[in-house]
């Protein structure tokens, strides 16, 4: 029997998430829940609402504090770092309810998406001639890149606040790519798209994963898309972990069916 | 790529502040206009309002308007760009001002001051400010929006508090005390080489000092209007305007907040340090009263008039709240005499302005009391208000945001729906 892909993966696991719990004051977001996250993977997160994957990704990037276990990226440890040095380290994200800054424009955005990868400081910028200019020419260059990737062209100078949603999901997507992340953090990237918007954000997370190999944890509601592009599926319970592996063992895991469709359906699952 | 204005062929190209020939030709039309507006020229005088803004005694209100320009391009930096509101910004000019005067200053007996020359006195001025504004981030940083206006506010109280402290430092009393000149020495020499204080000759021409100092000004004012342009659309500016617009966003984006905002500080009052410093000596002798919570509104009222995060508004919101004093006053004279005279419309405008008591006109120039008839004394003051509330309530984006609705029209006139 040869040994399962994904599982040779984890040795060297990228994110390495063990036992971590959240609460605040009495109400427990999230209880001792692990899972790795290996090169080049595509993770997903699914769970009912409120079942703390929302949560999970603010612990990995330090907004929330976990109280209890780990969080390692390559390793190390990053509990207690700000939000701002996660990033720095390559872990970029979107976020479920858009959070571009709407006052600038699409490529404004994108260019601060860039700012962990740029170096100049204020007195270069505010003197523009030479080292700012140049830099920012070289990260313009790169945003366009991004651009012509996500096919935004005729937004490029729109404020963000303007686009219809489906545009500003994707350009907040582009964002995160901006930051030349190893790990990227989708939550809910097709929530309220139709159809055709889906098949279009499923596109782009494959060629995300195809042709610039960065792994990705993809909190989705959509079970549709979760289940035909994830290789491997986490799901959460009012904050507790019932499952996890591959998406096909996880459909059929009774656990599962009981915390979507209730305890008589699961149980019957169970029985049959 | 002629007839192509929006055809850009280069990134380099794109990212000119004056990216078309016309924008490009109106430029140097304004520079050219703008130099040669203090002088008394057939062609000057065929402009409106520039026509008389070089006449000496408008040219001092423009050089009050140049120096204010300076201090409201600070503030655009915290609360235009930045998004932090601050009630302190005049704190900062105080602090300027004083560092000015401790540095250039001339010493007596109950006075300090190193008679330092120009060229060091006031970018120390800037420098001590900013210095104290990274001092006070830490505790500002930590609060938000009406807290932090509060915190700022207590800045106000605390300069007013240090200057009765020291006044061997900002002056005796509510006096002050004589502030160093607007003149440029190489050391502490006798004869400054450049002096903005005096009339004299620049090549063949006589200058008046109000002339001199507007050209310093104007040269300055360009200059830091520039550097604030570039921090804005630069990294820095970016970050930013990224804190302002949803601070935790920006911070997973790996944007440090404290440092972002404690940069901001420093910056903003580094501008209002050298704004302090100017007008000091620009006026000659100021009391600490002069740093007061109304100052500090004032530049507030000028980003929200003009049109807060815009350069181009700080222009124009500085314009209005230093000239709109003035210009009322001489509306309301004109009106009087035209009142007063046998023209066609006297009538009209005896029906607005009120000479004394009885007449039934709004505005009276008589009184002074607050009350009905309003009185002329108060009316810039009441216009302004006004102004204010109309802007927030109709047009937040200020006269900045009248210009684009006013520009885009024309762009698709005819089809301008």
């Amino acid at each position: 029997m040869s040994p399962d892909p994904t599982e040779r993966r984890l040795d060297d696991a990228l994110l390495d998430v063990e036992g971590i719990s959240l609460s605040f004051k009495g109400v427990k977001a999230i209880t001792d829940v692990s899972f790795r996250v290996g090169q080049g993977e595509l993770f997903a997160i699914i769970g009912p609402n409120g079942a703390g994957k929302t949560s999970i990704f603010n612990s990995i990037s330090q907004v929330y504090r976990p109280q209890e276990g780990d969080i390692r990226w390559k390793g190390t440890s990053i509990m207690g770092s700000r939000p701002d040095r996660v990033a720095e380290l390559g872990i970029a994200r979107t976020f479920q309810n858009i959070e571009l800054f709407p006052h600038m424009t699409v490529l404004e955005n994108l260019l601060l998406g860039r700012h962990i990868r740029m170096q100049r400081s204020w007195l270069a910028g505010a003197l523009w001639v030479g080292p700012a200019k140049r830099e920012e020419m070289a990260n313009r260059r790169a945003v366009e890149d991004i651009i012509d990737f996500l096919e935004i062209e005729q937004w490029r100078k729109h404020p963000v606040a303007l686009l219809p949603y489906g545009f500003q999901k994707r350009v907040e997507l582009g964002r995160a790519l901006a930051m030349d992340p190893e790990l990227l953090l989708l939550d809910e990237p097709v929530a309220g798209m139709n159809l055709e918007e889906t098949e279009d954000m499923a596109r782009f997370i494959l060629d995300i994963r195809e042709e610039l190999g960065i792994s990705m944890i993809l909190v989705e509601h959509d079970m549709g898309l979760v289940m035909d592009i994830a290789d491997r599926v986490l799901v959460l319970d009012f904050g507790q972990k019932i499952s996890e592996g591959v998406p096909a063992d996880v459909q059929r895991d009774p656990a599962v069916i009981a915390a979507y469709l209730g305890d008589e359906a699961g149980l019957a699952a169970a029985g049959s | 790529m002629r007839g192509r204005p929006n055809l850009y062929t280069s990134y380099e190209a794109e990212t000119q502040l004056f990216p078309t020939t016309t924008k490009k030709v109106l430029l140097g039309v304004g520079l050219l206009v703008l130099v040669l507006m203090p002088f008394d020229l057939w062609v000057v005088d065929q402009i409106p309002v520039v026509r008389f803004l070089g006449d000496s005694i408008w040219l001092r209100l423009v050089n009050k308007m140049l120096i204010f320009i300076i201090g409201a391009l600070g503030l655009h930096l915290l609360s235009g760009l930045a998004g932090q509101l601050s009630l302190g910004h005049s704190f900062f000019g105080g602090v300027g001002a004083c560092t000015a005067v401790l540095v250039g200053g001339k010493a007596s007996t109950n006075l300090w001051g190193w008679g330092m020359p120009m060229w060091v006195w006031l970018p120390a001025a800037g420098v001590v400010a900013a210095l104290i504004g990274v001092a006070i981030a830490p505790t500002a940083v930590r609060v938000r929006g009406l807290y932090l206006g509060i915190v700022t506010l207590g800045l106000v109280f605390i300069g007013l508090h240090l200057s009765r402290v020291f006044p061997e430092i900002a002056g005796p009393g509510d006096l002050g005390r004589k502030w160093p000149r607007l003149e440029l020495r190489f050391w502490k020499e006798e004869d400054p080489f450049l002096d903005f204080s005096r009339d004299g000759h620049w090549f063949w021409f006589d200058v008046s000092k109000h002339q001199k100092t507007y050209f310093f000004l104007l040269l300055l004012v360009i200059l830091m209007a520039w550097w604030a342009v570039n921090l804005g659309r630069t990294r820095t500016g970016r970050a930013l305007a990224a804190i302002r617009d949803r601070d935790i966003a920006a911070e997973i984006m790996g944007v440090p907040e404290f440092r972002y905002k404690t940069t901001a500080f420093a910056l903003s009052s580094f501008y209002a340090g050298i704004s302090g410093a100017l007008f000091a000596s620009f006026v000659g002798q100021v009391p600490p009263e002069q740093w007061s919570l109304r100052a500090s509104v004032t530049f507030l009222a000028a980003l929200l008039i003009g049109g807060m995060g815009r350069v181009s508004g700080v222009f124009m919101g500085s314009f209005f709240v230093v000239m709109s004093h003035r210009f009322v006053e001489e509306i309301v004279d004109w009106a009087k005499h035209q009142a007063e005279g046998e023209g066609l419309f006297s009538s009209v405008f005896d029906f607005f302005i009120s000479r004394g008591s009885g007449d039934g006109g709004l505005i009276s120039v008589a009184q002074t009391a607050l009350g009905y008839p309003l009185p002329a004394s108060a009316l810039d003051e009441i216009i302004y208000g006004a102004l204010i509330v109309i802007f927030l309530l109709f047009e937040p984006l200020g006269m900045y945001g009248i210009w684009i609705k006013v520009r885009n029209y024309w762009k698709g006139w005819p089809f301008s729906y």
